[in-house]
């Protein structure tokens, strides 16, 4: 179905677990004097190749710590991956963290625009999509409150409303679909729901395999940063849940 | 978003600068009005708090430094040109200090330029200077009006602009490259508060270098801080109404481009290991 959007080729992602620890310069004086200063390399992903086509919703599984969540990371561009050559052709919007970008002195109006921009977003483009915004996140009347004084809901709420306000080439989803109370979740399944049947690509992350097999096409399963299995949805889904079983 | 991960080029970074030009304006803007919001008195701690500053240095060093009026002319205003310079250098490079690891959570989810958080601390740091630099002008022309200070103006006071760009040079090189040191020595910011009592010291604010009779060898570690020469610029232009010493101009141009080039290179060099430490 078209030309791939995302080619992920020969990725890896190395950490070095000891240099993680040390983040001031009196343990590091320290550990150099006493010789400790070796690093234990770990591969959080090692040799990720896989292509997704235009159109493709491809899903990752795979237990905690099997590199999912990095891998995310990576095809956002939010880390650089140590080995390999990523290519991404169009608009990425990450829905991985919702209103991380807020800053909590910040009236949602003013945060609208802020978090706005940190997703790369121009002034005209925010500007015309603020009412939509402000209705879709059903905070009209607390749109000139200081964030800091927000629920965790309506928080969400806000950052949701923000982040899908693109129609964005590529949608990351880490799990987001569980916004606010029922009803919220109920609406924001819907626009997820209009976003991928206009034919954009979605990477999306989840361990619900009823859901998987409702939204995505294709899956593939990781564990410890290799992939074991890739193929339709369906057929991976029933292996993960095999998997899990055991 | 642009794929970070190709080899960028010099027009992909505009482009990408370009994109992003917006976010940066927005944190400017941010910084600016938070800091001020939710204090009573807002915009006017900006006049305030260097009056105050200047009145307790008038207090404390005007029976000593101050009497020397050939060399220091009017001493609250000699105070007030060289604290507000320092003022703005510290402030600003320990404002971008810390802003890789303030914005932690977004740098960790998000792709953003990453300069574009130390740029924009330095940016609105800068916009409170200007704002500051007022009540410099309200001192002097309090001095000229009602005293018989021998302070005068000159044309050479608009080319006080030279200084105040060079020290903003010097401030986004300092800025960028304590800005990646903190990320990965999380302690530095200590070491850097240390570093700053040193500088006020040796930042001629409330004395004259010249007035002091010292040695050689101290002189020369003194007049070597770069602040010495913005200082001293800024002075002959605002304060005596002069041209400067032509040796200060190229030496503080020269240290800052030198601080920018390093600053700007070793930020690039190790942002991607930014996430790996915060």
């Amino acid at each position: 179905m078209g030309k791939p959007v995302i080619a992920v080729e020969n990725v890896g992602m190395m950490f070095n677990l000891n240099n993680e620890k040390i983040d001031n310069l009196k343990e590091y004086v320290i550990k150099f004097f006493k010789g400790k200063l070796h690093y234990n390399e770990f591969w959080a992903l090692k040799d990720i190749n896989f292509t997704v086509d235009k159109g493709d919703r491809l899903a990752i599984m795979g237990l905690n710590g099997a590199g999912k969540s990095t891998l995310l990371k990576v095809v956002a561009g939010v880390m650089k991956p140590t080995q390999g050559v990523l290519k991404v052709d169009g608009i990425i919007a990450p829905l991985i963290e919702l209103g991380a970008g807020f800053d909590p002195n910040y009236t949602g109006a003013e945060n609208i625009y802020l978090y706005g921009a940190t997703m790369g977003y121009s002034r005209k483009f925010l500007r015309s999509k603020h009412d939509e915004i402000v209705s879709f996140s059903e905070l009209e009347e607390f749109i000139d409150v200081p964030v800091k004084n927000y629920s965790s809901g309506m928080r969400a709420r806000l950052g949701f409303a923000i982040a899908t306000a693109v129609s964005p080439e590529v949608l990351i989803l880490d799990e987001v679909l569980s916004v606010g109370d029922a009803k919220f979740k109920k609406k924001s399944e819907g626009k997820l729901r209009s976003m991928i049947d206009t034919g954009i690509t979605v990477l999306f992350v989840s361990h619900n395999t009823d859901q998987i097999k409702k939204i995505c096409n294709k899956a593939i399963i990781l564990e410890k940063g290799r992939i074991i299995k890739s193929g339709d949805a369906c057929e991976v889904c029933d292996e993960y849940i095999e998997m899990t079983k055991k | 978003m642009s794929n970070e991960v190709k080899k960028v080029t010099g027009k992909k970074y505009l482009q990408n600068f370009l994109k992003y030009r917006f976010l940066l304006s927005e944190l400017v803007k941010k910084n600016i009005k938070l800091q001020y919001r939710n204090s009573v008195l807002g915009v006017f701690w900006t006049f305030l708090q260097p009056l105050l500053t200047m009145l307790v240095l008038v207090l404390v060093f005007g029976q000593v430094f101050g009497r020397d009026i050939a060399r220091v002319l009017n001493y609250p205003t000699y105070l007030l040109t060289g604290r507000l310079i320092y003022e703005f250098f510290t402030q600003s490079t320990k404002k971008a200090m810390r802003s890789i690891r303030t914005n932690a959570t977004i740098v960790k989810k998000v792709y953003v330029p990453k300069y574009i958080y130390p740029l924009s601390n330095i940016i609105s740091t800068f916009v409170t200077f200007l704002i500051s630099l007022t009540v410099l002008a309200l001192v002097m022309g309090y001095y000229m009006i009602f005293t018989d200070t021998p302070m005068r103006l000159t044309p050479y006071v608009f080319l006080s602009v030279v200084p105040i760009f060079i020290l903003l040079i010097l401030c986004l090189g300092v800025g960028m490259l304590i800005a990646t040191l903190e990320v990965f020595f999380r302690d530095f910011e200590y070491l850097y508060d240390v570093f700053c009592t040193l500088l006020f010291y040796m930042t001629p604010i409330f004395y004259d270098v010249e007035q002091m009779h010292l040695s050689v060898p101290v002189k020369i570690v003194l007049m070597a801080n770069p602040l010495y020469s913005i200082v001293s610029m800024f002075r002959s232009c605002v304060l005596f109404g002069e041209m400067w010493n032509w040796n200060w101009f190229f030496y503080a141009f020269g240290i800052s481009v030198f601080f920018l080039a390093l600053g700007f290179l070793v930020f690039y060099k190790k942002q991607d290991k930014f996430i790996l430490h915060i």
